[in-house]
């Protein structure tokens, strides 16, 4: 049982070790310097409170979208639909912060649970098809997506603008941006959602861990044969699993909208922080304060690959080569548990 | 406007759209149908796009009218290699497939434009120059009323891509090839018992899913948008993988899903001029292929069934 902690603890490890290595070598092959590149890196991630303020920044939304990803891979589904529901939770959120006037003590609150209903509701459809009609959620979480993402141009479009391109800015009474924490990093983008996200890594981890129904939703999960003998209601907890973790998706659009950019605009791609929550959660082992290091990592890799091009001339597209390395790694296990088998067989 | 005129602007525009969606769905098919989930066309083609442009840019002046073709070769060659990395994941390391296909679509959008910008020193490639002639089918375009219509003034690679569509469901359902495709989808340890290998079926299957996906990307980039960049593909891949399923992992429900999604498409960017569709949001037409997919799926429009294996990597001796 130790042994099997530690090699939960040391595959991610490795992996992320494997993923930069793998990341060097693209760089020298291709004639950049990796200690440069990588020197570039850190510093655009930590070198100044500004970087420091805007790695954190861009932790917020990807430990969100790490717990949505990994609340549903707890659970035995797999929420590809992070992206969709993020986006959808992101004009909910918007909607609620232009259209009313409240006190900020109800404003902000009522803003934030919209972006969770909205992301649940995405969660829902999902869920439904797989709870009665056995429809692989992988499929249809990315088909959804896609009606997120032209659906809410549409609405952005006809409802929060006048055929413009985006919304007005939120009202301050529902805004988490943050003259505090901008006075302190050197005016950077950080916000408050910091706080939210770390308390969402808190209740997943205590839904999951520390209540029945958390046992439920895992043990629906693990086994549904098993779930259903045991007298569990095994379509109401594959529902409710989507939901959560679409609840959990939509907060993480809450903290762009009302956090980093303060409104939204039309998109003509994704915002592939949905996707880059399977990378989070992979690399977090699914565990929620995993999550929270490794959301930390995400953040400091896309924001350090900014300064990359102009410190040591590398395109910043060589974190997105690291990363999908590491997911590769990851999903890989399987290889690296045999060579360590094979390694301990050696030892002995 | 007649109907027949507003059927002369849609439907070659429908085809127009549909050739990269039918190749890369058909990679899909020979993929899903050996049981190897492929979540990364949409990888396979943006590596497609990114070759097939890189190509046609780099020998378009010693290649002249060949370039555009030989171009789609590399994009061929270079898909299957690249989907190698997809194979060896999910057969050999047995890999969550919908995992490493994450990963292929990452890697692939990273690694072009992180060779485009090596190469080029910006974002976003130049324009091609020698593209692809539209042409006439001789005989068929002769024909009245849907000669016009269907065979003419079109580009050669879409009725390559309709062909193809035929290919392969002789290939799949008439050739002993196709036979042991399909067995290994619907249940591999039968399969294994009757001496079929498993992981080199699979490997090949994914590999032609490879080289379609790489095709299919070749062509988006080298007729419609002729240069390449980050939104070059951004959800072609999907929209095949939903084809695929909405044709029920058959070949030629998939061609006829990818043409009817192609209709779509045009309909969301022509319809502006035709009367009866003025009034239509483009938004309907631009989710309608993801709409129709959840419902395939949900069983509103027939049952739409995977192969049976699709998802699991095989393991020697395990029940």
């Amino acid at each position: 049982m130790k042994s099997n902690r530690l090699q939960q603890l040391f595959i991610p490890v490795l992996a992320v070790l494997l993923g930069m290595i793998a990341g060097s070598i693209v760089m020298l092959a291709s004639g950049y310097n990796p200690i440069a590149g990588f020197s570039a890196l850190v510093y655009g991630a930590f070198g100044d409170t500004y970087y420091i303020g805007e790695t954190i920044r861009q932790t917020t939304p990807y430990i969100l979208t790490g717990l949505a990803v990994a609340f549903a891979f707890r659970t035995g589904l797999f929420n590809i639909g992070v992206e969709g529901q993020l986006i959808v939770g992101w004009l909910a959120a918007v909607w609620v912060g232009v259209s009313f006037d409240l006190p900020k003590i109800v404003h902000l609150p009522l803003a934030i649970l919209a972006a969770a209903a909205a992301g649940a509701l995405w969660g829902l459809l999902p869920g439904v098809l797989k709870a009665y009609l056995k429809v692989h959620e992988v499929i249809i979480t990315i088909m959804m997506n896609y009606i997120a993402l032209h659906v809410t141009n549409a609405i952005i479009r006809s409802v929060l603008s006048d055929e413009g391109f985006k919304s007005d800015p939120v009202k301050p009474s529902a805004s988490l941006q943050s003259e505090f924490f901008g006075a302190i990093t050197h005016h950077s983008t950080m916000h408050y959602g910091i706080f939210i996200a770390i308390a969402a890594a808190f209740i997943m981890w205590f839904l999951l861990e520390r209540t029945t129904k958390g046992f439920e939703l895992r043990a629906v999960g693990f086994n549904q044969h098993a779930s259903q003998y045991a007298g569990m209601n095994v379509r109401a907890n594959i529902i409710l699993a989507m939901v959560i973790s679409g609840a959990f998706a939509g907060v993480a659009g809450a903290m762009e909208g009302l956090g980093t950019f303060g409104n939204i605009s039309t998109k003509a791609g994704f915002t592939g922080l949905g996707f880059d929550g399977i990378a989070v959660a992979l690399i977090g082992g699914n565990n929620a304060f995993g999550i929270l290091l490794s959301a930390l990592l995400f953040g400091a890799l896309k924001v350090g690959a900014l300064e990359m091009p102009s410190s040591a001339g590398v395109p910043t597209e060589l974190v997105d080569i690291i990363i999908a390395l590491i997911i590769f790694f990851v999903a890989s296990s399987y290889m690296i548990r045999w060579l360590l088998s094979r390694g301990q067989k050696g030892a002995e | 406007m007649s109907v027949y005129d507003v059927l002369q602007t849609i439907i070659p525009t429908a085809i127009f759209f549909a050739a990269p969606l039918i190749f890369t769905a058909l990679g899909g098919v020979f993929s899903e149908r050996s049981g190897v989930v492929n979540i990364g066309l949409e990888g396979l083609m943006t590596i497609g796009a990114f070759v097939g442009i890189v190509f046609n840019l780099t020998f378009a002046d010693r290649l002249g009218a060949w370039t555009p073709w030989l171009a789609l070769v590399a994009a061929v060659i270079v898909g299957a290699v690249f989907s190698l990395l997809h194979a060896v994941a999910s057969v050999t390391f047995r890999a969550d497939q919908v995992v490493s296909g994450v990963a292929i679509n990452f890697l692939a959008l990273g690694l072009s434009l992180f060779l485009v910008k090596k190469m080029y020193g910006k974002g976003q490639t130049d324009q091609i120059q020698v593209g692809f002639d539209k042409m006439d089918v001789p005989v068929l375009s002769d024909i009245p009323i849907i000669g016009p219509l269907l065979f003419s003034n079109a580009y050669v690679p879409s009725y390559i891509a309709i062909a193809l569509a035929f290919v392969s469901w002789y290939v799949i359902y008439k050739t002993p090839f196709g036979l042991r495709l399909r067995a290994v989808g619907e249940h591999p340890m039968a399969a294994d018992t009757m001496g079929i290998n498993v992981a080199k079926m699979r490997y090949i299957a994914v590999m032609i899913s490879g080289a379609l996906g790489g095709l299919g990307g070749a062509v988006y980039a080298t007729i419609i948008s002729r240069d390449f960049s980050h939104a070059t593909i951004s959800g072609q891949g999907f929209m095949a993988l939903a084809a695929m399923i909405f044709g029920k992992w058959h070949p030629v429900g998939a061609m006829g899903a990818a043409l009817f999604f192609g209709l779509a498409q045009s309909l969301s960017i022509v319809g502006q001029t035709i009367p009866l569709l003025k009034n239509v949001p483009t938004v309907y037409l631009l989710i309608a292929p993801y709409v129709l997919t959840i419902l395939a799926l949900a069983g509103f429009i027939g049952r739409a069934e995977a192969p049976k294996a699709a998802g699991t990597p095989y393991i020697k001796g395990k029940r």
